[in-house]
């Protein structure tokens, strides 16, 4: 019975998605391809956030990586967009465990510390690479002339890219989402309540988290690959450390213990950033209250307390 | 006579000026369940810390079944053979009682490293998992959430995880502290069912002599890192100097009791 509800629910949630370009304005065919993909970013993070419990100041260095990979293949080479996110994936794991390498022995705030000096040393040399990355203008001027899988695309038309956006973030939550239901997955959330116990079970914790650390980045940058293009530019800010922190907001603002908590966290941020800036500047103080009452209150985020709330309606 | 599973000698471990563990050797043999008394401080869960690879030993040499162990990682001791349990209890608290020994089957099987299994639907894992909840008799709180049971089911629970990488050798860590009377009479009972089913190798931290001179073949005694006597318990109870060095700070818990 409730799972039925909640398949029902998710039914009606991806119908909408799909029928968003017929039913609403291109400024919002807009703001949800920003959600969708700020989603996926946010949810990569969940994997080592609320999942593993490794907090990462540093995530937007490989978002970051995905939309400089994406745009520089799209410029250089003009291959079709599916081999540029495989690029911008390839990358991104390959930093992510470099980085990974060296933050994962490290644990709690020493970690978190590590990971955002790390991501300041990619902004830094995005930054200053001027010959490759073009500096602070960032990268821009391409355009996507084919999907590959012999279908075209462009971006004159902002429907047909959000509802690439949408297949591509679908299938990703898919398989992140069975990563988290795994036997890893399992162990992941084990090492999140007690690392040491699971170390005593035989397993080398910093091997597990080190994984995880790579499928998050790996992730984040595809998240990157779809945000250049969508932006038209792939530039520092990307890459910046406030950019890291917008998983981290909408992850807790969403719900760190369900899947699909950080999606819901990306599409209240974008949503309430998108309203509350039509009527006021202070949208971090807004933001700010928000965050601090989730904190403070409703721990579990906006649909953690929500399911809650529904339970205790149901008994 | 069978070669000795864990083969422990010149252990030592300093922390600065304190000699935690000074010089102890010792053998254990195959399906045996020894006993480590001696009152707090003595060096005991700083000895399984080395033994289990939580601490490197500051020196002497650990062997498990003839190979050398001294130093490796709690994980790689773990998959030779060596599980153990603490003094404090240390689960998985947000999952399901049946949960916390499917995560240590999983590891012990190498599930862990399946990305896209489903985990909920590991009929062999669970069934296994239920298999070693029953042998603790707490198999009906299987699904419950291992933070809200009693703190005795937890350390039972410890107990069942720790069995359920099927150990060369287990070590526990006064398994019945903090228990009330009535459970510690149950675990004692548990663990002599299952020290007598001649399928593990027990070394037991305890305080509660009823419970040691219960359940032990041999008794090592410590006083202060060292070892003071090893024996039967018949032995270790006619003892001049394991009755002086014990019943001595049991005279002076008594004393301080009584004069707080
Ligand atoms: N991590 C540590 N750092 C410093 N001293 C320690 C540490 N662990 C234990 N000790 C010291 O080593 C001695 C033995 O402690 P312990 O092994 O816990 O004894 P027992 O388990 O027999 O009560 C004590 O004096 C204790 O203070
Ligand atoms: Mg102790």
């Amino acid at each position: 019975m409730k799972t039925k509800v909640l398949m029902a629910i998710l039914a009606v949630v991806i119908a909408g998605l799909i029928a968003v370009p017929w039913i609403a304005s291109y400024f919002y065919v807009f703001i949800f391809t920003e959600i969708l993909i700020l989603g996926l970013f946010a949810a990569s993070f969940n994997l080592i956030f609320g999942y593993t419990g490794m907090l990462s100041f540093g995530h937007a260095a490989f978002f970051g990586i995905g939309a400089y990979a994406t745009a520089l293949v799209l410029i250089h080479l003009e291959w079709p967009f599916l081999v540029c996110l495989l690029v911008s994936m390839g990358a991104s794991a390959l930093l992510a465990l470099m980085i990974g390498f060296l933050s994962v022995r490290l644990n709690e705030v020493y970690f978190a510390m590590l990971t955002l000096a790390f991501g300041m040393m990619v902004f830094a040399i995005a930054y200053q690479w001027r010959s490759v990355t073009n500096g602070s203008d960032g990268l821009a001027g391409f355009t996507l002339g084919s999907f590959g899988l012999g279908l075209d695309l462009t971006l004159a038309n902002p429907s047909v890219y959000y509802h690439v956006v949408l297949g591509i973030v679908a299938i990703a939550a898919i398989v992140l989402y069975l990563i988290c239901r795994s036997s890893f997955g399992m162990i992941l959330k084990a090492i999140r309540q007690n690392p040491e116990r699971v170390s005593f079970a035989g397993l080398n914790v910093r091997t597990y988290r080190l994984v995880a650390f790579v499928i998050a980045g790996t992730f984040a940058g595809l998240a990157g690959g779809l945000i250049a293009p969508f932006l038209r530019v792939a530039s520092p800010e990307l890459l910046h450390w406030s950019m890291s922190a917008e998983p981290i907001l909408m992850a807790i603002l969403g719900g760190t213990g369900f899947f699909l908590g950080p999606f819901i966290g990306s599409a209240a941020f974008v949503l309430l950033e998108t309203w509350i800036t039509t009527y006021t500047e202070s949208w971090m103080l807004v933001l700010g209250i928000i965050l601090a009452l989730m904190v403070i209150f409703f721990r579990k985020g906006l649909l953690g307390t929500a399911i809650d709330w529904w339970m205790e309606v149901k008994k | 006579m069978s070669n000795p599973v864990l083969t422990i000698t010149n252990l030592t471990k300093r922390f600065g000026g304190v000699t935690a563990v000074s010089d102890i050797n010792l053998e254990v043999m195959p399906r045996e369940t020894l006993a480590i008394i001696g009152p707090n401080g003595a060096g005991k869960t700083t000895f399984y810390n080395m033994v289990s690879g939580r601490m490197h030993p500051t020196e002497g040499k650990i062997m498990l079944d003839g190979r050398d162990i001294t130093g490796l990682p709690p994980h790689k001791i773990s998959r030779l053979g060596v599980s153990r349990s603490f003094q404090i209890n240390n689960i998985f608290p947000e999952m399901t009682v049946q949960e916390n020994v499917e995560v240590v089957l999983s590891a012990y099987h190498g599930h862990s490293r399946k990305l896209f299994n489903i985990a909920s639907r590991n009929t062999s894992i669970q069934q296994e998992a239920v298999e070693f909840l029953k042998r603790l008799g707490i198999d009906s709180l299987k699904a419950q959430r291992a933070e809200v049971i009693s703190y005795g089911d937890k350390r039972l629970l410890e107990i069942a995880m720790v069995l359920a990488t099927q150990p060369k050798l287990v070590l526990l860590d006064e398994p019945t502290a903090g228990m009330t009377p009535d459970e510690t009479r149950r675990t004692t009972r548990l663990i002599k069912k299952l020290a007598d089913s001649g399928d593990y190798t027990f070394m037991i931290t305890e305080h509660d002599m009823d419970v040691v001179f219960n359940l032990a073949d041999r008794i090592l005694v410590m006083h202060r890192g060292e070892k003071l006597f090893a024996g039967t318990p018949e032995e270790v109870k006619n003892h001049p100097e394991v009755r002086v060095a014990y019943l001595g700070e049991e005279d002076d818990e008594a004393v301080e009791e009584a004069n707080p």
